[in-house]
């Protein structure tokens, strides 16, 4: 018998496949004309493509991945916590609302700074 | 009855019994069952996608007023083979400043992602690929894979729309699965278990959306940004950024992208089915039937609210989620812990 995350694996494994088997059936069957320079440019609604694209880029989308980082660890301890909350008992729920707290004031506090804001 | 609703079962243990007589080990069985199964799922998958695409545009064109695609087939039902098969004949154009091996894995790993959702979802009674003991754990953590898909496709097209379009992508994807990840929380409260089975089983006296309809509401609005679909179609809105992240694709490349949206789409809808609506349980129905009748009726109401709401501006879209959505899901912990507590102490539950 396999177990479950070999199954998992070799499943992904078939996956592969799939992407692999709808592209070469398009390979085969799609004309192939010659590529001129103008056709490879990038579609920039015909306009000559000005500067580079791979720059800095904003801040905001940072500051984003630093909040959603605080929230996603607080996920990946709350998901145990809710699988065993009818055994835990009145004391770990009080006690995961505290940590919920802390984590409202982080939010607030990120809010507060402008961290949220978009512009 | 019996013999439809366990019609498939009996058939994968038909074929499991028959691979053993022909002298292959539990093992080499068990991978060509697995094999056979993926194969149900690759069909499952390009049948749902075909049919997907002709509701949506007949639904859109019937809240337009308009007909939809009428020309194919009784009801315009052809109308996606040939646009599948206009796809698959055309040529396949790589830009030439793309950073090529990104440019070319990135649809292939979207779709991988979104077919590795599949593995999860109860189709019926017994009928999961692996009933997984973290089950939602799973979706939710594979599911926030098409992130990085996304980013692939934009970074490596070296081109402006779909760099914006991705980036846009990326900050709504990550924003909305907090609000996702803690909609199901108060279900997995309630259920105690992560495993789908569990979770069905739990709902066998009551459906989750009479006990958790604020889950429900925040799940559906996470959902909807996460799928990228309108009015949260921020990060490919045609009008401005072309395509978004997929501007520079075509052919069979891009029709993996749009196959794996759909694929997406269906997945997230059965799991809110199951989630949320009992799953496979249903009166008079084979269990089979009952999942994918749920999970179309969740997909019409995205179709619903994709044309009928206009698109939504970038700063409100990512405020709503970290100042309202986020709030009202942890709110909704809080209140379903109370509620479990009170249920106790009055001896109610």
């Amino acid at each position: 018998m396999l177990t479950d995350y070999a199954t998992i694996g070799l499943f992904m494994l078939l996956a592969v496949l799939f992407p692999l088997a709808a592209l070469g059936l398009a390979w085969a069957v799609r004309p192939k004309p010659q590529d001129t320079p103008g056709k490879l440019t990038p579609y920039e609604c015909g306009v000559d493509t000005i500067g580079p694209t791979w720059i800095r880029f904003k801040v905001n989308y940072f500051l984003y991945a630093l909040v959603f980082l605080a929230f996603s660890i607080e996920t990946i301890f709350l998901y145990p916590w809710a699988v065993k909350f009818n055994s835990l008992g009145l004391f770990a729920f009080v006690e995961m609302l505290i940590f919920i707290t802390i984590l409202v004031v982080g939010l607030w506090y990120a809010w507060k700074e402008g961290a949220l804001e978009w512009y | 009855m019996e013999n439809v609703e366990l019609l498939f079962l009996n058939i994968a243990k038909f074929i499991f019994n028959w691979l053993q007589s022909i002298g292959l080990s539990p093992l080499w069985a068990d991978f060509v069952m697995l094999v056979i199964k993926f194969a149900c799922i690759a069909g499952i998958v390009t049948v749902n996608i075909l049919i997907l695409i002709w509701l949506e545009r007949k639904v859109s064109g019937f809240i337009q007023q308009r007909l939809g695609p009428n020309r194919l087939g009784p009801f315009g039902i052809f109308q996606t083979v040939a646009d599948a098969i206009k796809l698959l004949t055309k040529e396949d154009i790589i830009p030439s400043r793309t950073d090529k091996f990104i440019f070319r894995t990135a649809p292939i790993f979207f779709i991988i992602i979104s077919l590795m959702l599949y593995i999860v979802i109860p189709f019926g009674d017994g009928m999961q690929i692996v009933d997984l003991n973290i089950g939602v754990f799973y979706f939710l953590s594979v599911g926030s894979l098409a992130t990085i898909a996304i980013l692939m496709a934009g970074w490596g097209s070296n081109n402006k729309w779909s760099l914006l379009g991705a980036m846009r992508s990326v900050a709504q994807m990550i924003t909305y699965e907090i609000p996702l990840a803690f909609s199901l929380l108060g279900i997995i409260m309630i259920a105690g278990s992560l495993r789908m089975s569990d979770i069905i089983a739990a709902q066998s006296n009551v459906w989750f959306i009479l006990l958790q309809p604020i889950a429900f509401i925040t799940y559906f609005i996470a959902a909807t940004a996460e799928l990228n679909r309108g009015p949260f179609d921020m990060p490919e809105a045609e009008q401005e950024l072309t395509a978004g992240a997929y501007t520079e694709y075509t052919g069979m490349r891009w029709a993996l992208f749009f196959l794996a949206e759909y694929t997406n789409l269906f997945a997230v809808s059965a799991i809110a089915a199951t989630m949320f609506f009992g799953g496979w349980q249903g009166p008079f129905l084979p269990s089979w039937l009952w999942l994918p009748i749920k999970a179309y009726l969740i997909m019409m109401i995205f179709f619903w609210i994709k044309w009928t709401f206009p698109r939504i501006r970038m700063d409100h879209l990512m405020s709503f989620s970290w100042k309202v959505l986020i709030p009202i899901s942890l709110a909704n912990i809080i209140l379903t812990g109370c509620g479990i507590h009170l249920f106790r102490w009055m001896g109610w539950w």
